[in-house]
C-alpha cells in the first residue's frame, strides 16, 4: 500500500515537473523543473530496486549533466529570450501529433498490456546484490560494450572542446 | 507490488511529454531538456522490464543509455555555444543557414 502510494507520488511529480519543464519561458526555471523530474524518476528506480542506477542518476544527471545545462543557460542572453515566442510556428500541429502519437501507444499499451498480462513479480536480487549484480554483467558479459562506451565518452569530451573552442586556426 | 504495466504507462507519459518539448519548442536548450526527458522514460521502462524478467540485463543497458545522454548533452551544448557565438540566437526557427 505504502508503496502504491510513493509511486503514485513519485509519478505525479515526474509527469507535472515534466510539464513545467516544456512550457516554462525561462531556460533556468526549465532546468530547476528537470532537475525535479530526474530526482523523481530516481526514486522510481529506487522503488523498483535499481539501487546502483538510483545512484548513477543522482551523481550523473542530477549533478553533472544538469549543472552542465545550467553553465551554458548563463552564458547564453536569457533576456532576449524572455521577450520572445516561447513556442514555434508550427507548434499547434505538433502537439496535436504528439497527443496522437501519445494516444496510439497508450491505447495498444492498454490493449496489449492486458493481453501479455503483466503481473507485479519479485525482484531477483536483494537490495544489497544490486549493484555487485550490475558490475558483474558490466565487467563480465558486457566488456566490449563497456570499452565502446568509454570511446564514445573520449569522442565526445574531444568533440565538445573543438565546438566550444573560439576560431581554428 | 507494483504492476509492471504501471511503468510502462508512465514512460509512456513522460515520452509523450518530452516528444511533444521536442516538437513545439523554440529554444534548443529546451529541445535538448526535453531530449533528456525522453531518455529518462526509456530507461524507466528499460528498468522496469529488467525487474520483470529478473535479470540486471535492463539496468546496464540503462547505464549505457545514461552514458549515451551525458556524451549527447556534452556535445550538444558545445554546439549550442558554438551557434549563440556565429548566429547570436539559440531558436531553432531562426537557424535556416541551409534555406535559399
Amino acid at each position: 500500500m505504502i508503496e502504491f502510494v510513493t509511486f503514485i507520488v513519485l509519478s505525479v511529480l515526474a509527469l507535472v515537473s515534466a510539464v513545467f519543464v516544456i512550457t516554462r519561458r525561462n531556460a533556468v526555471h526549465s532546468a530547476i523543473w528537470l532537475v525535479i523530474t530526474l530526482f523523481a524518476v530516481g526514486g522510481i528506480f529506487l522503488l523498483q530496486h535499481a539501487e546502483f542506477l538510483f545512484a548513477v542518476q543522482i551523481i550523473l544527471y542530477v549533478g553533472g549533466i544538469t549543472v552542465l545545462f545550467l553553465f551554458v543557460v548563463m552564458l547564453v542572453d536569457i533576456d532576449v529570450a524572455l521577450k520572445q515566442a516561447r513556442f514555434a510556428r508550427q507548434s499547434q500541429l505538433a502537439l496535436v501529433t504528439a497527443v496522437l502519437l501519445a494516444g496510439t501507444l497508450g491505447y495498444a499499451l492498454y490493449n496489449h498490456g492486458h493481453g501479455l498480462n503483466l503481473p507485479a513479480r519479485p525482484m531477483v536480487t536483494a537490495p544489497a546484490q544490486n549493484t555487485q549484480a550490475v558490475g558483474m554483467a558490466l565487467y563480465q558479459n558486457y566488456m566490449l560494450p563497456v570499452e565502446i562506451a568509454s570511446l564514445l565518452l573520449l569522442v565526445a569530451m574531444v568533440g565538445a572542446v573543438i565546438m566550444a573552442k573560439r576560431k581554428l586556426e | 507490488m507494483i504492476p509492471t504495466d504501471y511503468y510502462i504507462f508512465l514512460g509512456t507519459g513522460l515520452f509523450a511529454i518530452g516528444v511533444i518539448g521536442v516538437l513545439t519548442r523554440r529554444n534548443v536548450l529546451i529541445i535538448l531538456m526535453s531530449i533528456e526527458l525522453i531518455l529518462n522514460a526509456v530507461n524507466i521502462n528499460l528498468v522496469a522490464l529488467s525487474q520483470y524478467f529478473k535479470s540486471v540485463d535492463g539496468q546496464v543497458f540503462a547505464i549505457f543509455v545514461i552514458t549515451d545522454a551525458a556524451a549527447e548533452a556534452a556535445v550538444g551544448l558545445g554546439l549550442i555555444i558554438a551557434l549563440f557565438r556565429n548566429k547570436e540566437t539559440v531558436n531553432a526557427d531562426e537557424i535556416d543557414l541551409l534555406k535559399w
